[in-house]
């Protein structure tokens, strides 16, 4: 099956991220394919490379990075949702003066419509959030 | 037109307590631009996004509240309020802005795309999607 997976909320903060990790590394190892991740409200924070939880702790960022690695997976976030949060790449530090950046490995920053592009495209859209 | 999908939108969160209900608008906005069958849905505290008269000027939060009145322009064809969630909170259809539709090609119109379902059909509209997004 064709999948697209909706991150709505922050790391550690919710289960939904970990929920979406779980059933995206599921769904990979049977075989199907997962065609993108979009990351939206404050799920865009699982993307920033700046996250550093305690070592007794899963590190949900890097936990991303690495799927994405290992099965060249499309990890998204939302452009809006990303300026609102402080979530900054290359071209988004251009745009908007910033002085840095903080995007982690993978992701990258895209608009709504790879949300809408992955609902069309895709045989189930698996929404994650509160 | 067989990659036309049913989208459907529902919203179950009061308009100005957290982001989604404006989120949420922000995805139909967009989302227009890909020209599939759009209907949103109100459930819950949702049903507080559609509320005439809000006034955020004391709140320091833009009101989006006009927005919802244009989505008719936007491509959205239904927009569905649960009757339970409704009642329960004290409100009727008289409390709900109303939003117009119009086919600019057929030029077929529709004075208010405001619908209040009871939870049977709210499930219908739900089971006949072919994408849900939950906000």
């Amino acid at each position: 099956m064709k999948l697209a997976v909706q991150v709505n909320e922050g790391p550690y903060q919710h289960q939904a991220t970990d929920s979406a990790y779980h059933f995206t590394k599921a769904a990979l190892e049977k075989g199907h394919e997962v065609f993108r991740v979009f990351f939206y409200h404050d799920g865009v924070l699982n993307g920033t490379r700046l996250t550093t939880p305690p070592q007794d702790d899963r590190n949900i960022v890097n936990r991303w990075v690495e799927l994405a690695e290992k099965y060249d997976l499309d990890l998204v976030l939302c452009v809006a949702a990303a300026q609102r949060r402080g979530i900054v790449d290359d071209g988004e530090a251009e745009r908007n003066g910033k002085d840095a950046t903080n995007i982690a490995p993978k992701f990258r920053i895209s608009g709504l419509g790879q949300l809408i592009e992955a609902a069309i495209q895709c045989d189930r859209l698996v929404v994650f959030g509160d | 037109m067989s990659d036309v999908k049913k989208f459907m939108y529902l919203n179950r969160r009061a308009p100005y307590g957290t982001i989604y209900a404006w989120e949420s608008l922000e995805v139909v906005l967009i989302g227009a631009a890909f020209d599939q069958e759009v209907s949103l849905m109100f459930v819950d505290d949702g049903v507080f996004q559609l509320v005439k008269g809000s006034d955020t000027s004391e709140s320091d939060m833009k009101n989006f509240t006009p927005t919802y009145r244009t989505l008719g322009d936007y491509g959205v064809r239904h927009m569905y309020v649960d009757k339970a969630s409704l009642e329960a909170r004290g409100l009727t259809q008289d409390d709900l802005i109303e939003v117009a539709w119009e086919d600019w090609e057929t030029e077929e119109e529709v004075d208010n795309i405001v619908e209040i379902l009871d939870s049977k059909e709210i499930a219908k509209k739900l089971e006949e999607s072919d994408v849900v997004f939950s906000f």
